[in-house]
């Protein structure tokens, strides 16, 4: 296991951001960390990488001790933390050069090592303007080639695409996937499920400080149960009737949401479902603008498993 | 290369840091060496002609030696904002996760300030002589001066990464801006403390600043000395010891508290 947290406490204040965390994730694999704000997955990912020392739990990354062996931790890592931690004042060149040195790579290698990132996380044009005035996409490419310097074994990803724009998050993704391909091995914390979705081999559903559910994007959502159906009716009038027909239909009771018209049910055998669904809405007069049977996203599953927790 | 040769070549590396800085925003250095140039001529020519002085000489005799020791003090605020702003923009942590020595960071960070306060000095100094400021006991003296402003300013370095790594904010920047005017006016630096009533001259004699200021008075032989030679019977250990005392509380705490940042 190229990542390994077993047990892992750390509270602040009394208070337990992390308690009874468990974690593997094997060498060359992409791993989600997913879950809501405060949920623990900064914390974690700061015990990983050496910044915070745990209060109970073993931590193992790229094969040595967190806490008893750190400048191996670091030397084999590379984080990219929430905030783009970049000198505002200096270029993206300058940036590069900066922590290539830092690295211990010498002047003439961290020059040539700047270039050859520049240019391949599409920065090449930026000259000598100061990260101030670049675009949020831009920032965030760059901490990454910084991430990148010293080529490291396992890359911490805490939350790299929050507060950036659909572009700018697509191109963080790109260049997400093209490490992958060098056989980096890769923590994700997200807040996105679409994220986790696209980018993680495996995910792991983290709250109030430990790991509730872990499985591929695929097995999560098997834990929701097959399939579902979603319909739009025409009227919101109509609804309340809607769900009943519905229920009677399927057998079970439809969540709904009335601002967008909208019933949705787990269903087992889609098209009979949808088939007698549909015949007895229009035995019933009722108008129906959408409908369709789909898998269930990591949303409805996330919402499930912190849901069932809560009421435990 | 060795470890401790590791910290030196780091500590390099992070005090060009600052001085590409200088070169790439150098509108910022110059405000910041003018600033206290417009303080003493806003107070030599403005106030000065309504100061009372103790001993001979004219205000700005007086003055100047106070103004080299604030300038030493509002270094503070350069050293704060830079801390503070890498702490709140994740550049510390990225700093922590390199396999470097935290020593070297701190390294860098005191070389670069204290370079900055030395040029701040050279063009206070200048100054000084363009306003009619001199020094009468030799050069000496001088560099002993000197050397005492800069281990003043060393002292308040370390409060200056302390606190930075304490409180990292925007916000923190602004009120450390607005404190460091009573700070410093709450000295001799310009007026003399036998002016002011009681509590608040016990409060401004008390003040770290004031000590230098009354030593470094005497070395430049400029007025303001209380009761003819203070180095006579002190001689220059209350600006040695004020110093280091704050840096003896203030350098382990920052360190401390650098190394385990956010924890």
């Amino acid at each position: 296991m190229e990542i390994h947290a077993r047990g892992l406490v750390k509270a602040f204040r009394g208070a337990r951001a992390l308690d009874g965390f468990d974690l593997a994730v094997p060498a060359g694999s992409v791993h989600g960390l997913l879950g809501p704000n405060g949920a623990g997955k900064t914390t974690a990912v700061r015990v990983l990488t050496t910044l915070l020392r745990p209060d109970g739990g073993t931590a193992r990354v790229a094969g040595h001790d967190a806490v008893s062996e750190p400048a191996a931790v670091k030397a084999a890592i590379g984080l990219l933390g929430q905030h783009a931690a970049l000198d505002e004042v200096l270029s993206g060149r300058q940036n590069l050069e900066l922590f290539g040195r830092l690295h211990h790579l010498g002047a003439k290698e961290a020059r040539r090592r700047a270039g050859e990132l520049l240019e391949r996380f599409g920065l090449a044009e930026t000259g000598s303007r100061p990260v101030s005035g670049y675009s949020g996409g831009m920032r965030r490419r760059l901490d990454l080639a910084v991430c990148l310097i010293r080529s490291p074994r396992v890359l911490f990803l805490d939350e790299p695409t929050t507060g950036l724009d659909p572009r700018a998050r697509a191109e963080v993704w790109e260049s997400v996937r093209s490490l992958v391909g060098g056989g980096a091995t890769v923590l994700l914390t997200t807040q996105y499920l679409e994220e986790a979705d696209r980018l993680a081999d495996r995910i792991s559903v983290v709250d109030s400080g430990r790991v509730i559910a872990e499985g591929t994007a695929g097995q999560l959502k098997d834990l929701l149960g097959g399939d579902r159906l979603d319909l739009v009716v025409r009227e919101h009038g109509e609804l309340e009737r809607a769900a009943r027909i519905v229920e009677r239909a399927v057998g079970a009771r439809p969540a709904a949401d009335a601002d967008a018209r909208r019933l949705g049910v787990p269903v087992a055998d889609r098209i009979g479902a949808l088939t007698s669904v549909m015949r007895a809405l229009q035995e019933e007069g009722i108008g129906v603008e959408d409908i369709a049977v789909r898998r269930p996203t990591l949303d409805e599953v996330f919402l499930h498993l912190t849901a069932a927790k809560e009421e435990s | 290369m060795t470890s401790a040769a590791w910290v030196v070549a780091d500590g390099w590396t992070l005090t060009r840091r600052a001085l590409l800085h200088w070169v790439r925003q150098p509108a910022q250095v110059i405000v910041g060496l003018l600033f206290p140039v417009l303080i003493v001529v806003m107070f030599v020519y403005i106030l000065g002609g309504g100061m009372q002085v103790p001993g001979e000489g004219g205000y700005e005799e007086f003055l100047l030696p106070g103004m080299f020791a604030l300038t030493m003090v509002f270094g503070i605020e350069g050293t704060f904002t830079a801390v503070a702003s890498d702490a709140a923009k994740g550049v510390t942590d990225r700093f922590r996760t390199l396999p470097m020595t935290p020593g070297a960071v701190l390294l860098g960070r005191s070389a670069a300030d204290l370079l900055n306060s030395a040029l701040g000095l050279l063009v206070m100094m200048g100054c000084g002589l363009a306003v009619g400021w001199r020094w009468h006991e030799g050069f000496g003296r001088v560099v002993v001066a000197v050397a005492l402003l800069l281990w003043l300013r060393f002292a308040f370095l370390w409060l200056g990464i302390y606190l930075g790594v304490r409180f990292p904010s925007p916000e923190a920047v602004v009120v450390m801006q607005i404190l460091v005017w009573p700070v410093g006016f709450l000295s001799n630096a310009f007026a003399s403390p036998s002016g002011m009533p009681g509590w608040v001259a016990f409060l401004a004699e008390a003040n770290p600043m004031s000590a230098t200021v009354t030593v470094i008075r005497d070395l430049f032989g400029n007025p303001g000395a209380v009761d003819g030679s203070w180095t006579a019977s002190y001689g220059v250990w209350p600006a040695v010891l004020w110093p280091a005392v704050i840096t003896a509380v203030f350098l382990p705490l920052a360190v401390r508290r650098y190394q385990r940042l956010g924890g």
